[in-house]
C-alpha cells in the first residue's frame, strides 16, 4: 500500500481550494470574473514582495528590510518628481539607489558574516530612516503632474487583466526564470541547501549571495513603484506596518521552508492566493477588523500545525537551522 | 489738475501740524502693568510636543504654528516623536513626566494608552494640552475637531447625494481605538439613525493606509457597483478609496467625504480633481493658533495645572468643489514653515 505524505505546499493549496469552494458557494458575488480580478489586484504588490522574498529564503536567508526597499526608492521618484526633476532622472536616481542598499546588504551577509536577520533589520532601518530623514518631505509622497502617464503600471487594464495582476505575473516569469534556467538560480538553491558543501565544490558563494539581496532590493523596489501607481502617492510608512509579515506569511506558507534550498515561484503565487482568497471573502462578508485577524491567525496556524503533524520533524530536519 | 494740487497742499501742511505737535500732545506713555510678568511668565519654559508621528501635514502644521507662536517670547520648544509607535509614545511621555516641561502638547494614538500617563504629569505640575485625538482623561485643555459633528455633517451629505439613487453607501475607519476613527463612527451613527431608507453595506476600518483603503474599496464596489456614497475616515488614507473609485469609472457616480487637516496638496487639490466631493478640514493653522493661545493663557495665569479643565473645537470648514479654489479654504504647509 502507497503511503501518502502531504507536503505544506500541498496542505496550503487544498486549505485555499476549500476556502474558495465554500465561498464560491455560500458568498453572493465571490465567483465572478470581476471579483476574482479584483482579489488578484488586491495582493499583486504581495505576491511580488513574495518572490523578492523566496530569492532570499531560498539562499537560506531572510530580508527584512525589503519594504523600505519597496518604499523609499520609489518614495524619492515622487519627491524628485514634485521638486521638478524629470521622470527619467528620477527612476534612474531610485535604481542606484537600490542597487547601492542591495550591494550594502550583501556585504554585510556575504563578507562582514552578519546573521541575515540582524543585518536587514539594522539596514532597513537605516534606509527607512534616511528617507524620512533626508529625502521625503511628508511622510505620505503626493502624485505630482510630471509623474503623468507612469500611474499606468499600477492603474488600469491590459488586454481586460489590471496591470498590477499583469505586473505580478510578469515578475513571477522573470524570477522562475532566474532560478530555473540560470546557473545563478542554481548556485542560489545549493548554497541554500548547504553553504559549505556549495562552497568546497566551488561556487562563488560570496558575490552569489550579494548578488541575491541586490535582486531582491530591485524587486522592492518594483513592487513600490507598482503600489505608488496604484494608490497614487507612496504611503512611505507602510515600512512602520506589519506588511512584512504577511511576505513572509506568503512564503513560508506557499512551502517555501526558511531552512532553504526548497521551493519556487509556484509556492509564492499558491502562498499569495490563501491570503488574497481569506481577505476577498472577508471583506464581502464585511467582517470586523479583529475578526479578520482572528480568522487569519487560526487558519495560519491550521496550515503550520497540519504540516509539522503530517510531517514531523527528525534529528535531521531540526539541525537544518530554522531561524 | 489744480484741485488736486491744492488738496495735496492742505494734506501735507496738515500732516506737518501733527508731527510738529504730537509729541508735545503726548507728553509720556503709560507703563502696561502686564506685559512684563506675560513674558517673564513664557521666557525660558519648554512647551514638549508628542505627535503620533512628524512628517505628515497635521503634525508638521501644528509643530510650525506653536514654533512661530512662542518661540519669539523665549519659549523653548522639544520634541518626541512616536513615530506610529504607541510603546514608544508612551515611554516619551513618562521620561517627559521626570523631565518637567511646563507645557506637553500630546496627540494622543488612542483613548487608553496615555490617559493615566498625562493625569500624572498634571499632578506632577505640567500643563497637558490634547490636540485632534484627545483620551479618556480630560486635561487643562483639548484643541481640535469635534469628530462626532464631522461623522455627522459627512453622512449627511452622503445621505442627500444618495437622494433618488441606491442609497448604499460604504464605510471607511480609520484605527479602531483612535479617537478620531471611533467618535466620527457615532457621528455616522446619529445619522443613519435618522434614516433608516439607508443600507450600510460595508464598514471596515483601513487603519489609516491608503493601500488598504483602497483594496477594501475595490471588493466593495466590485460587489456593488451601484453604490451612491462613502464615509472615509482620513483624507490621508482615502487618496487610496478615491484611486479604487477612479479605477472603477465611477467618479462622480460614487459620493465621496472625506476629513482632514486641510493642506492644499492633500485637500484643495484633490477635491479639485474630482478624487473627493467633500473635504471636512479642521484647518490646522487655527488649531495651532488656538493652542498657542491656550499656553500663552495657562502659563500667565499661573492656575494649577489639573484645577481648570476646558475644550476648544475648532470651526469645521467643508472644502467642495465650489470654495477648493480660493485661497482661505486651505493652507500650504511650505508658507506656515517659513
Amino acid at each position: 500500500m502507497k503511503h501518502f505524505r502531504f507536503n505544506q505546499q500541498e496542505i496550503v493549496f487544498a486549505v485555499f481550494a476549500l476556502l474558495f469552494l465554500v465561498f464560491s458557494i455560500f458568498l453572493n458575488g465571490f465567483l465572478t470574473a470581476d471579483n476574482m480580478l479584483t482579489l488578484l489586484q488586491n495582493v499583486a504588490v504581495l505576491g511580488i514582495l513574495g518572490l523578492a522574498m523566496a530569492i532570499v529564503v531560498i539562499g537560506r536567508g531572510i530580508d527584512i528590510s525589503l519594504i523600505a526597499a519597496l518604499a523609499v526608492p520609489p518614495g524619492l521618484v515622487l519627491q524628485m518628481v514634485q521638486n521638478g526633476h524629470s521622470l527619467p532622472l528620477s527612476l534612474l536616481t531610485a535604481v542606484l539607489l537600490t542597487i547601492a542598499f542591495g550591494l550594502v546588504n550583501g556585504w554585510l551577509i556575504a563578507y562582514a558574516e552578519v546573521p541575515s536577520l540582524f543585518a536587514t533589520l539594522a539596514t532597513g532601518l537605516l534606509l527607512a530612516g534616511l528617507g524620512q530623514a533626508a529625502l521625503f518631505q511628508l511622510d505620505v509622497v503626493q502624485w505630482s503632474p510630471g509623474m503623468n502617464g507612469f500611474e499606468r503600471l499600477g492603474q488600469g487594464t491590459i488586454l481586460g487583466i489590471p496591470t498590477s495582476i499583469v505586473m505580478f505575473a510578469i515578475a513571477c516569469i522573470v524570477v522562475a526564470f532566474l532560478l530555473r534556467q540560470t546557473r545563478w538560480g542554481a548556485y542560489i538553491y545549493a548554497i541554500g541547501d548547504n553553504p559549505y558543501a556549495a562552497r568546497v565544490t566551488g561556487i562563488p558563494s560570496r558575490p552569489i549571495i550579494v548578488l541575491q539581496y541586490v535582486v531582491a532590493a530591485l524587486i522592492g523596489c518594483f513592487a513600490g513603484l507598482v503600489m505608488a501607481a496604484s494608490v497614487n502617492s507612496m504611503p512611505t510608512r507602510v515600512f512602520n506596518s506589519t506588511l512584512i509579515y504577511d511576505v513572509i506569511l506568503v512564503v513560508v506558507l506557499g512551502g517555501i521552508g526558511l531552512s532553504g534550498g526548497r521551493g519556487g515561484v509556484l509556492n509564492v503565487i499558491i502562498g499569495t492566493l490563501l491570503i488574497g482568497t481569506m481577505l476577498n471573502g472577508m471583506t464581502i462578508m464585511d467582517i470586523s477588523y479583529a475578526g479578520q485577524n482572528l480568522i487569519k491567525g487560526v487558519v495560519l496556524l491550521l496550515a503550520v500545525l497540519t504540516d509539522s503533524f503530517l510531517n514531523p520533524r527528525n534529528e535531521e530536519t531540526a539541525q537544518q537551522g530554522d531561524i | 489738475m489744480t484741485t488736486f494740487g491744492n488738496t495735496t497742499r492742505v494734506t501735507l501742511a496738515a500732516l506737518t501740524l501733527v508731527a510738529l505737535t504730537g509729541p508735545a500732545l503726548a507728553q509720556q506713555g503709560l507703563d502696561e502693568p502686564f506685559q512684563k510678568p506675560f513674558k517673564e511668565a513664557l521666557a525660558g519654559k519648554t512647551v514638549a510636543y508628542v505627535p503620533v508621528a512628524m512628517n505628515f501635514d497635521l503634525t508638521e502644521g501644528w509643530y510650525a504654528g506653536l514654533k512661530k507662536e512662542l518661540e519669539p517670547f523665549g519659549v523653548k520648544f522639544v520634541i518626541r516623536d512616536a513615530n506610529w509607535n504607541t510603546n514608544a509614545g508612551a515611554q516619551a511621555v513618562t521620561s517627559l513626566i521626570s523631565e518637567k516641561p511646563a507645557v506637553m502638547v500630546v496627540h494622543n494614538p488612542d483613548v487608553q494608552t496615555y490617559a493615566k500617563l498625562l493625569q500624572r504629569a498634571e499632578n506632577e505640575g505640567i500643563y497637558v494640552i490634547q490636540i485632534n485625538m484627545g483620551s479618556a482623561y480630560r486635561s487643562s485643555a483639548f484643541v481640535g475637531a469635534n469628530w462626532v459633528e464631522i461623522g455627522e455633517r459627512q453622512t449627511e451629505a452622503v445621505v442627500k447625494a444618495c437622494e433618488g439613487k441606491s442609497n448604499k453607501i460604504a464605510i471607511i475607519q480609520g484605527a479602531l481605538s483612535a479617537a478620531a476613527s471611533a467618535y466620527t463612527l457615532k457621528g455616522v451613527e446619529n445619522v443613519l439613525a435618522k434614516h433608516p431608507e439607508i443600507k450600510v453595506v460595508s464598514s471596515q476600518a483601513a487603519d489609516w493606509d491608503a493601500a488598504k483603503a483602497k483594496a477594501i474599496t475595490q471588493t466593495v464596489l466590485k460587489q456593488n457597483p451601484d453604490l451612491c456614497g462613502i464615509v472615509g475616515f482620513w483624507d490621508g488614507m482615502d487618496i487610496g478609496t478615491a484611486a479604487a473609485v477612479k479605477e472603477a469609472g465611477l467618479t462622480g457616480k460614487v459620493f465621496l467625504t472625506t476629513s482632514g487637516g486641510g493642506e492644499r496638496k492633500g485637500a484643495c487639490e484633490l477635491v479639485k480633481s474630482g478624487a473627493f466631493d467633500l473635504n471636512m478640514s479642521y484647518d490646522v493653522p487655527t488649531q495651532a493658533a488656538q493652542m498657542a493661545g491656550t499656553i500663552k493663557w495657562l502659563l500667565s495665569s499661573g492656575v494649577k495645572p489639573g484645577s481648570v479643565k476646558g475644550s476648544e473645537y475648532t470651526t469645521l470648514i467643508p472644502i467642495t468643489k465650489e470654495n477648493a479654489d480660493s485661497q482661505t479654504a486651505c493652507w500650504n504647509l511650505s508658507d506656515l514653515k517659513k
